[in-house]
């Protein structure tokens, strides 16, 4: 299960919407071990794709840097899809490599209706998994 | 035998856990290939016939090793490589 704050959860739906058409990625860091996703850092996509993302592999060497300095790790990994549902494609799946990190993903498909759900993409299985809103 | 390469979560199941291993080489090419003798199978985590696997990024100290001439770049001692799996994805 994903527990998030509802600013964490509006951030990257912000974050999706600004950059739609374009796909929109990025982190949320917590310390280490505690499953808590407290900072938010939103990443350029270098592919800057309706159909792809791609984090930017000198901005990413910065922010696992910067995580490995403050003691903490990716606890969610995100990105918006922008035509299609907010699940994981081959693409995500054959790339996903953070067994620790929950996959967030936001549709933007629709400009009313919110789709945000959140993954486990383990050796290539998925799984879905509760997403539990707190108070800001 | 002082080249660090930092290895990420993902394929620490080739080091014993290790979060950084040592080795030496001339360039990254030779480097992998003196892991190997130590860590067998994680070169081809890295590495395939075209060169680095798509899948992770490699950066010699502060620099994307695919911009600077990706397996035959040179390395040299107190150098550090680090590798991170890339995150990517999308519709597709």
């Amino acid at each position: 299960m994903l527990t998030i704050s509802a600013e964490l959860r509006d951030k990257i739906v912000a974050h999706a919407r600004a950059d739609h058409p374009d796909e929109a990625c990025g982190v949320i860091a917590g310390p280490v071990g505690t499953d808590r996703p407290e900072r938010f850092i939103a990443m350029l996509n270098a592919e800057r794709s309706p159909t792809f993302y791609r984090f930017d592999s000198l901005e990413q060497l910065r922010v696992w840097r910067e995580m490995d300095d403050r003691a903490e790790e990716p606890v969610v990994i995100y990105h918006s899809h922008t035509a299609t549902e907010a699940y994981p494609s081959r693409t995500d799946i054959s790339y996903a490599s953070e067994p620790g990190a929950h996959y967030v993903l936001v549709s933007t498909r629709d400009d009313d209706a919110e789709e945000f759900r959140s993954f486990r993409i383990i050796d290539g299985a998925v799984t879905e998994e509760e997403v539990t809103i707190t108070a800001p | 035998m002082a080249i660090e390469v930092r290895i990420p979560t993902i394929l620490r199941t080739y080091t014993d856990g290790a979060k950084s291993v040592k080795g030496s080489g001339a360039t990254l090419d030779e480097l992998f290939s003196d892991l190997e003798a130590r860590h067998g199978g994680l070169r081809d985590r890295l590495v395939d016939d075209a060169g680095l696997r798509r899948f992770v990024n490699v950066y010699l100290n502060d620099e994307d090793v695919r911009f600077i001439g990706g397996l035959g770049a040179p390395v040299h001692d107190g150098d550090t490589v680090t590798v991170l799996p890339a995150v990517a994805g999308g519709a597709g």
